[in-house]
Formats: structure tokens, sequence, C-alpha cells
């Protein structure tokens, strides 16, 4: 996913962050102006599209009837898919998920899996024979930077909007009945992405701090400040106090965003 | 499909294959088991068996992708189809392209790229048996292949995990404590630098618990690492020996 960008730039950048401060204004752990609006796709069960500062993510979810996995009988399915649409910058071309968007859905799957926040066991019709598979699908509008927050917050912001048929069960098969429910939705997981830039960490990079950083580190918050799941990424390292202190700011910025939510 | 075990501790603190919680399983790392490899190694973690192989540098093919400034490292992590309890599709999936792209950048900060410009290296790493925490055993393999192939390097990458298992956390998690545990944390570390490479989680864990488990990776890690440098030891000075 790179570009260029001038050195210029680059040491501009640099040079701000020793500081305390960033290009566009903001502080180390600030994030850009965030926008959520819900529903904004009448076909899918369930929409939403977030705008991170420029970077624009609109997620989908689409509910079926399926099998479940043979180690969990019991549970409904959750499936993520990313899409890394050619519209959204240069850089992303058409064809098959590369490595870049793979990693974006497993990531988001992870936080939303691990954090349990469905209730998939209330998504089970007939154990071991038929469940409801939710389907997330991620699709990047435009890409300024941080996809990987922006599309854990889309999600989520999808999954709570999700409305399921009423069904009832004639003879063993699912008959559609009149009316929605929601998901059944337990908790809220939060992704925070830092970037390291000349040994500092970032909060929230733009697609410009993304170019020169040296790695990446994301971390899924849930509800109560316990970490579900982490993805370093980038070819460079972290010191271990490094990673506890991002560990900590992550924290304080999911509860942030849980209040600013009301989530 | 293996049965549930109740209990992945027992009352004296000990872990289904009687292991304390911090202590590893046993490993055996060979080095250069492949002729036509330019490096290579193997490793055994309890039941993992798993080959790394690295060719090059070599000239870039395609052509297109050679970097001027530096040399591409490539990286494919797959699982033989036989290694696991269900068999599982020789073509390679979403997780084993993620695991690939991590383990590439985890062993990335380590070589010093810039001295080859143009070129590349490809990084094979076949697991031919899983029990748990594979990617952290092929990431030392593929490190000390790399050493192996005469890669200059700032430091030998290696890997261990940790995780949350009836409420302990223990480390080099086993195939059943990874499914049936509450977290995983596979770790990646060049010992020298004292910088983490790899850092991944899932689970559940507070800050507390997860500093605890990421210091016992690291724990983990610098033993891991006197066995790497053990295993090159053992192949380069023999060939010392034949020389004297």
């Amino acid at each position: 996913m790179a570009s260029v960008i001038t050195r210029v730039k680059q040491k501009q950048i640099v040079q701000l962050i020793a500081k305390g401060k960033r290009l566009d204004g903001r502080g180390l752990t600030d994030y850009r102006e965030i926008k959520v609006e819900q529903g904004t796709i009448e076909r899918a069960e369930g929409s939403a599209r977030v705008l991170l500062g420029r970077t624009e993510v609109l997620v989908g979810t689409k509910i079926e009837i399926g099998q479940p996995f043979p180690d969990t009988p019991n549970e409904g399915v959750l499936t993520v898919n990313a899409e890394l649409v050619p519209l959204a910058s240069s850089t992303f071309e058409p064809g098959p998920p590369d490595e870049n968007s793979i990693e974006i859905a497993r990531v988001v799957d992870r936080g939303i899996r691990e954090s349990k926040a469905i209730d998939l066991e209330k998504l089970c019709i007939e154990p071991g024979k038929k469940v409801f598979v939710v389907f997330v699908d991620v699709y990047v509008l435009n890409h300024d930077g941080n996809l990987i927050d922006a599309s854990a917050l889309a999600a989520l912001a999808a999954l709570l909007n999700t409305k399921m048929s009423n069904y009832e069960i004639e003879e063993g098969e699912v008959k559609i009945k009149p009316g929605h429910t929601s998901l059944p939705m337990r908790r809220h997981p939060i992704t925070v992405t830092f970037a390291k830039i000349n040994d500092k960490l970032i909060v929230d990079p733009w697609l410009e701090e993304e170019q020169i950083m040296d790695a990446r580190l994301s971390m899924a918050i849930d509800d109560d400040g316990n970490i579900c799941a982490i993805q370093k990424g980038g070819s460079g390292y972290f010191a271990p106090e490094q990673v506890l202190e991002a560990a900590k700011i992550a924290r304080e910025k999911a509860e942030e965003m849980h209040k600013k939510l009301e989530l | 499909m293996s049965q549930k075990p109740e209990k992945l501790i027992d009352k004296k603190g000990l872990r289904l294959d009687g292991r304390k919680p911090d202590e590893l399983r046993p490993i055996k790392i060979e080095v250069g088991v492949l002729s036509n490899a330019d490096g290579s190694a193997y490793i055994e973690q309890g039941k993992n068996k798993i080959l790394a192989a690295v060719f090059g540098p070599k000239e870039m093919h395609p052509k297109h992708l050679a970097l001027p400034d530096r040399m591409v490292l490539r990286c494919r992590y797959h699982m033989a189809p036989f290694s696991v309890q269900e068999r599982k599709s020789p073509a390679p999936s979403r997780r084993e392209i993620e695991l690939s792209k991590v383990i590439r950048e985890s062993l990335e900060p380590s070589v010093f790229i810039e001295y080859y410009p143009r070129t590349g290296i490809d990084i094979f790493i076949e697991v031919l048996q899983a029990d748990g925490s594979t990617r952290c055993a092929s990431i030392t393999a593929a490190s000390v292949a790399m050493a192996d192939a005469g890669i200059p390097m700032r430091d030998l990458v290696v890997a261990c995990s940790a995780g949350k298992v009836d409420d302990a956390i223990v480390i080099d998690l086993m195939d059943t404590e990874d499914k049936q545990g509450s977290a995983d944390v596979p770790v990646a570390l060049m010992p020298n630098q004292n910088a983490i490479t790899l850092l991944q989680m899932d689970g559940n864990l507070t800050l507390e618990e997860f500093e605890k488990a990421l210091n016992l990776t690291l724990e983990g890690c610098r033993k891991i690492y006197a066995m790497q440098k053990e295993a090159l030891k053992a192949k380069y000075v023999s060939v010392k020996e034949v020389e004297e």
C-alpha cells in the first residue's frame, strides 16, 4: 500500500512528532473526527458507514441459514470479509483478497469473536444442523489510513444495527414470521491502532503517517477494559515497555469511545 | 474430534502433559537438513514438526517486484494436509496467508535488507505436524535457516507463546491448551535488541494478565534463543574440526 511521500514532508512529520505534535494539529493520542451513520443500506440486514477523518468504510451484514461448525454445534457462525475496493485508493487493485484485506478481515473478526460481542448461542436453530450465519462484509470506500480501526468500528455499528427476521420451526422447516428482532449483542469491542514513528507511539495514523511508520500495533478492548485481540504489523519492532504503554493508552481510548458513542 | 478434557491444570498445578506453568516443551533444532536450499532448519517442539528453507539472496522473480534500494523478503507458511486431526486442504487458507504475512514481518527487522538491493529471498515453512504455537516454532526455525543461508542479520529472531488456561498464565501452549484455553499470545523477539517483532493475541486478558503473559514469553524466547545458537554451533563447529 505504498505511494510517494516527499522526503521534506517525511522529515516534517517526524520532527513534529518529536515535539508531541502532528501535521493535522492533533495530539499524539488523538483520534480524527469520527462519524458513524447506521442503516445506510436498506437491503442489508444491518449496515453502518464510518468516517474517520477522510477514511471511509461501509459495512453491511447479511444473515443466512447454514450449518454450524462441528466443534461448536450450538453456536451460530460469524464470517468477516474485507474488500479493499479499487475506487478507494490508486494502490488497491481488483482481484481476489490479498494479504492486506485478509489481515483486516481477520483482525476485525478476532475483535468481535474474542470479546464474545455476539451471543452466538442464541443464533442456533437446531443444534448441529441449522444455525444463523452472520456475514459481515467490510467495504473500504476511501483509504486515508487506519483502515483497521475504521473497519472494526463500522463492523460493530453495523452489527448493532442488524435486524433478524422472526422465525418459527414447522415440521423441521424454518418459516419466516413477520417482524424483526435485533441481533443478540453483548459486548462492544473497540480497536485502537498505534503507529510507531521514530520511536514514538501515535494513535490513529493517517495515510502519510502510515507510509513512514516503522511498525503498527492494534489492540481490541472490551467493555471491561480487557484486551481481547492484538495484532502487530509492519516490518519494524516494539520494545516491551512500548507494548505495555500502548495497552494502557488503548484502554483509555476505548473507554472514551464507549462514552462518546454511548455503547 | 478429540474429547474435551475437564481440567487443563490439575490439583498440583501441572498441565495435561505434566509441565509446570512456566515450563517449555522439549525442543530439538537441526540446521542444514535440506541439501537444495541455501539454508534450512528443522524444529520439533512438543509434537510440532516443522521444516524451514531459505533460498537466496537471488535475482527477484518476477523482476518488477525487485526494489532498487533493498532486498525483498517473501514468506510462505503452509500446513501439510496430514499435519492436523482433520485433513487440511492444501490450498492456502486465509489463516495461512495472514500467518505468512506476520511471520515475514517478524523476520524482516533482523535482516540487513539494504545490503542486497534488487534481490529477493524466499522463506518456505512447512508444518508437517501441528501441535499448537506453530507460528512461533516456525519463526524460530526460519530464523535459524536464514542464519544457515549466511544472510547478514542483526540478531536471530526467536518466538514463544503464552496464554491463559483455567485462570493460570502458562507458557508454550500446546494444541489442546490453545483451543480450550481462554487466551493465546504469540511473541517474537530479537533478544539482543530487546525488540518485539511479532505480537498477536486472541482471547480475554486484563492488563495485568497480559503483562504477565508477555513477560513469560520473553523469558521463554531467551531460553529458546540459547538452543538456536547451540544448534548453529553444532553444525558449524563440527565443520571446523574436519578442517583441522
